[in-house]
């Protein structure tokens, strides 16, 4: 049926894009704007590699239809750590986090978006964030080690004693 | 490839209006449930979508009522103050669905108007005797949520009615709790659930509220189980007693998430574990207090 143009800040940048009333927010990122990191795995909001912030908040982008998120802000992998790598993405690298990768777009944002609302995550509260994202490959515990450490103050040992 | 319409009202009178016009339109609110199911058809009815209108979002307290507009998120819900003063175990119940993703979308009228029999929020919102504002074309009206399902899916919900607001009603005293059980914790359907709310004087119980979800095609309140408690301390014996008469009440079936004779005895062990955690002695300054229910969120 009809075409809508939608407009969507994606990554810091205004972008007008014409969307089929059915398209969902992914397809709409990957196949007409080329932003590839959010990835379509289960397509049906289990597996969050799709996971993508909208208006601050992570979201499954294969569950959003692309009309519902007009007008709305964006930020994928592409967008966080533009000067360079964040302090989360290096304590992922030296924790070996991931391999395959599958799930480090989705990781990544759900735990840049713990950080930003809670600076000092317990590992509870770290597991909860990222319990919608499946990984099929570390057992999880480099990526909710490489969190906490990358929540820690930079010069200060924190919760050392519990 | 799907084509559809999609309607976007931006005020209540205009959304009954279209659902009243497109008698095959389908609402959509967080969509976490409705584009999962979309994806599976062919075709895809008209859907309106709801989340522009201002009055269905938001929380308010009213001449002794919560007001929690029908598009509050699970993570509002998680958050909030005046949900964590009035409506502990629905926190409880919106900490337990799916995943924050899931939860920073799905709403909590949309949950309620899902009608699964492994909903969430329903056991929940029937411990609180919460009530829900229907609104349509020609009026509104206000309808129990124990009284809203009729069958797995099935609502009195007319085509025209959208679910306004959820009113949960405020009690000095109750404290609740929701337990559930799951394939595993996140992104799980429950095979149970229980939700229950006490009222105690003296460590009494003076009144009390016990649902099952997913044991029966709608949500199960057992006054039998709520009437042992009556009179009582929430001593192991009484617990134990009323666990077996839930056993008794529960009406599960067999299928792809569990089968009938666990979920049975599950709904004993969860309602054992409930009650054993509001039998805990609360804040010592002041024992009815409630409003400190959580271990994580501040």
């Amino acid at each position: 049926m009809t075409k809508t143009t939608i407009t969507l800040k994606i990554n810091g940048a205004t972008r007008t894009v014409d969307v089929e009333p059915s398209d969902v927010l992914i397809e709409v990122l990957r196949d007409k704007l080329g932003i590839k990191s959010p990835k379509i795995g289960c397509d049906r909001g289990d597996c969050g590699t799709c996971t993508v912030l909208l208006n601050g908040q992570t979201v499954r982008s294969c569950l959003v239809l692309a009309v519902e998120a007009d007008g709305g802000e964006i930020v994928t992998l592409e967008g966080i750590g533009t000067d360079g790598l964040t302090p989360l993405q290096k304590a992922f690298i030296a924790h070996n986090s991931f391999q395959c990768g599958f799930c480090a777009p989705g990781v990544t944002l759900a735990a840049t978006e713990l950080l930003r609302k809670n600076a000092q995550p317990t590992r509870d509260e770290i597991k909860e964030a990222i319990a919608g994202n499946l990984c099929r490959c570390t057992g999880y515990t480099p990526i909710i080690d490489a969190i906490e450490d990358a929540a820690k103050p930079a010069n200060k040992k924190t919760k050392a004693k519990k | 490839m799907n084509t559809c319409r999609i309607e976007t009202p931006r005020t209540c009178a205009e959304a009954s209006a279209l659902l009243q016009a497109l008698p095959d339109a389908r609402v959509l609110a967080g969509g976490t449930d409705v584009v999962v199911r979309l994806k599976d058809q062919l075709i895809w009815p008209p859907l309106v979508e709801i989340s522009r209108l201002a009055e269905l979002h938001g929380m308010t307290e009213v001449d002794g009522w919560l007001r929690l507009g029908a598009l509050s998120t699970w993570t509002e819900i998680e958050r909030a103050a005046l949900t964590a003063r009035h409506a502990d175990v629905l926190v409880e119940a919106a900490r337990e669905v799916g995943s924050p993703q899931i939860r920073n979308r799905g709403t909590l009228g949309g949950n309620v108007a899902n009608a699964s029999p492994a909903g969430d929020s329903l056991p929940a919102l029937i411990v609180l005797d919460a009530e829900l504002e229907l609104r349509g074309t020609q009026s509104t009206r206000r309808v129990a949520v124990a009284q809203f399902c009729c069958a797995p899916g099935k609502t009195v919900l007319a085509h025209d009615e959208l679910i306004v607001a959820i009113w949960v009603p405020v009690r000095a005293g109750w404290r609740g709790a929701f337990v559930r059980l799951g394939q595993r914790a996140a992104l799980a359907i429950s095979k149970v659930s229980v939700a229950v709310r006490v009222l105690r004087a003296d460590g009494i119980v003076q009144d009390s509220r016990i649902t099952l979800g997913a044991v029966a095609p709608t949500v199960l309140r057992v006054p039998e189980a709520e009437a042992v408690l009556r009179g009582q301390r929430l001593s192991a014996a009484v617990m134990q007693a009323a666990a077996e008469v839930v056993c008794a009440a529960a009406r599960p079936i067999t299928d792809i998430r569990s089968n009938e004779p666990y979920r049975r005895a599950m709904c004993g062990e969860l309602l054992q574990r409930a009650l054993a955690r509001l039998a805990e002695p609360t804040n010592p300054s002041d024992p009815s207090d409630p409003s400190d229910p959580s271990d994580k969120i501040t």
